[in-house]
């Protein structure tokens, strides 16, 4: 006991000593997360300063092993760490598809010489991975990817396209799937690749979204040359580990939407914009049907949370993650959209801004933030693929 | 607050469950229902239930009650909802058998409480009448004091395990105004008190539920269960309390008829494959465990404010009987639909658990009545 109170010491006092005073507080600011690696500008002044400190430390994944540049700390350890950097209400010093997806799965599939070279990367936040799954005609039905990989000497040469690459513009890496065997049944001749984005024959292009923003990419490969040794598990073993990385992902998006169990503020957004553009009657909301909707709203999203917070304590007591699991994604991305729509009538007139004079800043964000809500049903597993998941795994309902 | 069952929780959990598979399948409320039994229970499971001690969970250990907490009870009323076992725990426990343990004097604690947890005695509350909807203060029964007395006139309606309960709780008005939160005093009322009247009442779940007419009954001053004037508070948290027992009986129903629904989906066979195999019918069962998850969440979460009297207690206590409502409807409905012809006959369990559905939305406030609530605690 004596040994993790010391060690709660030295985090505290090491902390208080070098975090930048400018970030503390600011746990929960989107804007101050750093994705790292060669294209993506600094959040914040003090952003590289406080990667390159925890990063010595380990302390950007502060639980992987220490051999590959983590932190090396045991559960207990990680627990104290995120209590402390919690206390002074401190942002990691970085994210990204490194550390949550990426990451987790090179530990558990890579060589020796993958591990020592990809986790250190990412550790110290040189490299900022994106995702290479999607194509055009490979969305709901992922096994159908045609991105074609074919062996001369030691490489692969690839040809084919990507698309819906998330931050394919700002990313140094891409893990992908290609088809190596078109043989086989699809999902046997896939193999997952390591490719360096600055390699000759990639092209880069954003998607313009209904929002004005372009967040997606789509990613054209001509006669691209990969190593061979950049093939992480072997060769026609691809699904595998597409598979596990969902595992990791799921996890971590558990655990982020954990992070948002938090003490509530004095008055939510969505109260101050209902007393802001409709007004209070009698101490109520005066539009009675945005009042129930509104009602209605934060009830499904504290039984939410609550089912969050059930499937991290069930973990925690040393069960197995139980089925409550697999409604996460569906029901958090449904309920965001909802919040929007909901947020829009709250708005009424004033939601419609799209720039210029005349709107408040807000007024034209929540639009555009409110049409993006409408890709969160779609990315990552449109909601009825994952309610065949639920159907099919969880409820045991057969496919034929 | 730990949204996970420790080990003792666990194996009551499991004692529970088990007990009611064993000893309270549908064919006994079924034959209960067939009978016309007057009383709708059976007092000799209710015995065996207060041997097993689910009737002493909530009691403290001053008044022979095991000292535990609602994170225990909803366990059991969970179990006791999957069977849609019709034993007065409600009324005798949850209702009359709180406001005894809070409010009651010494002497009326010593008199009633041990039957109770002995389940000897069953108990109920009358708090609700005729066009009061969910308003415990909409109350026109009326108690005026004489020399030594209070002298009680009024009817009150759909009294949860009324019918042949050994005594009644009784909420009238002693002052103020109806609608009035102040003013609202409790009176234990024995049966067989000249004026009291009690007359079974039949509801489509068949529950006891009762009528009770008070035509100048007379009700000595230590029988006031809590303060003169201040019923209304101690009725409240009583309800309180009841209504999240309640959440877990409406948890275990709901649980039980998707199980059901499930078990259709993979045996019934149309064009030639199990109807389970179509995506219509996949993501509406898909949906509904979703709709149980959340509500199982939120019941254990309510239960454990409660017990833990948190600052938040009341919100959580509304979020899950709206949640509970709203899923409990949700799943029998569906259950109905995906059952098709047979979910409307009498000869399917199915419909039992649809009309339980209803009277359960409609006890302690529906999900309207509880949105409304959580947004005027939330302030707005």
């Amino acid at each position: 006991m004596s040994e993790l109170e010391d060690f709660r010491a030295s985090v505290r006092s090491w902390l208080e000593e070098n975090a930048p005073k400018s970030i503390r507080g600011k746990v929960r600011d989107p804007a101050l997360a750093y994705w790292g690696g060669r294209k993506t500008p600094l959040p914040f002044p003090e952003a590289k300063v406080w990667l390159d400190m925890m990063a010595e430390k380990g302390w950007t994944v502060p639980f992987w092993p220490k051999e590959y540049g983590g932190g090396g700390l045991n559960k207990e350890e990680n627990k104290i760490f995120n209590q402390e950097m919690a206390r002074l209400e401190l942002p990691p010093p970085l994210t990204g598809f490194g550390i949550t997806m990426i990451g987790p799965t090179v530990l558990q599939y890579g060589t020796e010489e993958q591990k020592k070279k990809y986790i250190g990367e990412i550790v110290r936040g040189e490299v900022r991975w994106c995702q290479g799954y999607s194509e055009p005609n490979a969305g709901s039905d992922l096994a159908n990817i045609q991105t074609k990989a074919v062996v001369d000497g030691d490489d692969y040469i690839l040809n084919g396209q990507k698309i819906w690459t998330s931050y394919g513009d700002l990313a140094d890496w891409m893990f992908l799937l290609v088809r190596t065997d078109p043989g086989v049944k699809k999902q046997v001749g896939i193999t997952f690749l390591l490719l360096d984005m600055e390699t000759k024959g990639v092209e880069v292009r954003p998607i313009k979204l209904i929002s004005g923003n372009s967040p997606f990419c789509e990613v054209f490969f001509e006669d691209v040359r990969v190593p061979q040794k950049n093939v992480l598990n072997r060769v026609n073993g691809g699904w595998e580990v597409a598979k596990a990385l969902l595992g990791h992902e799921r996890t971590m998006i558990a655990n982020a939407f954990g992070g948002r169990v938090a003490p509530e503020k004095a008055e939510n957004p969505m109260e101050a914009a209902a007393r802001k553009y409709i007004g209070f009657r009698d101490g109520k909301i005066a539009d009675s049907v945005i009042r129930d909707r509104m009602a209605q709203n934060q009830m499904d999203e504290s039984c939410f949370l609550l089912t969050v917070q059930r499937n991290s304590d069930n973990i925690k007591a040393g069960h197995r993650p139980g089925p409550e699991t697999s409604i996460f994604k569906v029901y958090g991305t449904e309920l965001n959209q909802r919040r929007m729509e909901l947020m829009l009538s709250i708005l009424g007139p004033e939601c419609l801004g799209w720039e210029g004079e005349g709107f408040e800043q807000g007024e034209l964000d929540l639009c555009r933030v409110w049409l993006r809500s409408r890709g969160n049903t779609l990315e990552g597993g449109t909601s009825e693929i994952q309610l065949n998941i639920i159907a099919k795994q969880v409820l045991g309902l057969p496919d034929k | 607050m730990e949204l996970v069952l420790n080990e003792e929780q666990t194996m009551l959990d499991q004692t529970a469950k088990n007990f009611i598979k064993d000893n309270s399948p549908i064919t006994r409320v079924r034959k209960l229902r067939d009978d016309g039994d007057p009383l709708g229970y059976s007092k000799e499971m209710w015995k065996k239930m207060a041997e097993l001690g689910w009737t002493s969970i909530l009691f403290s250990e001053e008044d022979g009650g095991m000292g535990l907490g609602m994170a225990e009870v909803v366990l059991v009323t969970e179990a006791m909802g999957r069977g849609l076992a019709p034993e007065p725990f409600l009324g005798t426990v949850m209702l009359a058998g709180q406001a005894l343990s809070i409010g009651g004097s010494p002497e009326l604690r010593e008199q009633w409480l041990g039957p109770i947890i002995e389940g000897e005695k069953a108990l109920a509350m009358a708090y609700q009448e005729k066009g009061g909807r969910y308003d415990i203060t909409r109350i026109k029964t009326s108690a005026k004091k004489t020399t030594n007395n209070y002298l009680l006139i009024g009817e009150k309606t759909q009294v949860l395990d009324g019918f042949g309960a050994d005594a009644i709780i009784v909420s009238a008005r002693t002052s103020g105004e109806d609608g009035e939160a102040e003013g609202i005093t409790l009176f234990l009322i024995p049966a067989g008190t000249p004026g009291m009247t009690v007359t079974r009442q039949w509801r489509l779940d068949s529950r006891n539920v009762a009528l009770v007419q008070l035509k100048d009954v007379e009700v000595p001053e230590s029988n006031i269960v809590g303060t003169v004037g201040k019923g209304g508070q101690l009725l409240s948290q009583v309800i309180d309390q009841a209504t999240v027992a309640l959440c877990g009986e409406m948890l275990g129903g709901m649980s039980a008829a998707f199980d059901r629904t499930l078990g259709y989906l993979k045996e019934r066979v149309q064009f030639d494959v199990v109807i389970g195999t179509f995506q219509a019918l996949k993501h509406r069962a898909a949906k509904m465990f979703m709709e149980i998850e959340l509500a199982r969440s939120v019941v254990m979460a309510a239960a454990r404010t409660l017990d833990g009297n948190d600052a938040n207690k009341e919100i959580l206590v509304s979020t899950a009987k709206a949640r509970c409502s709203d899923a409990y409807i949700l799943v029998t409905n569906e259950a109905v639909q995906m059952l098709g012809g047979i979910g409307m006959t009498d000869e399917e369990d199915t419909g039992f658990y649809m009309k339980r559905a209803r009277a359960a939305e409609m006890t302690f406030g529906d999900a309207t009545y509880h949105k409304d609530r959580f947004a005027a605690l939330k302030g707005y």
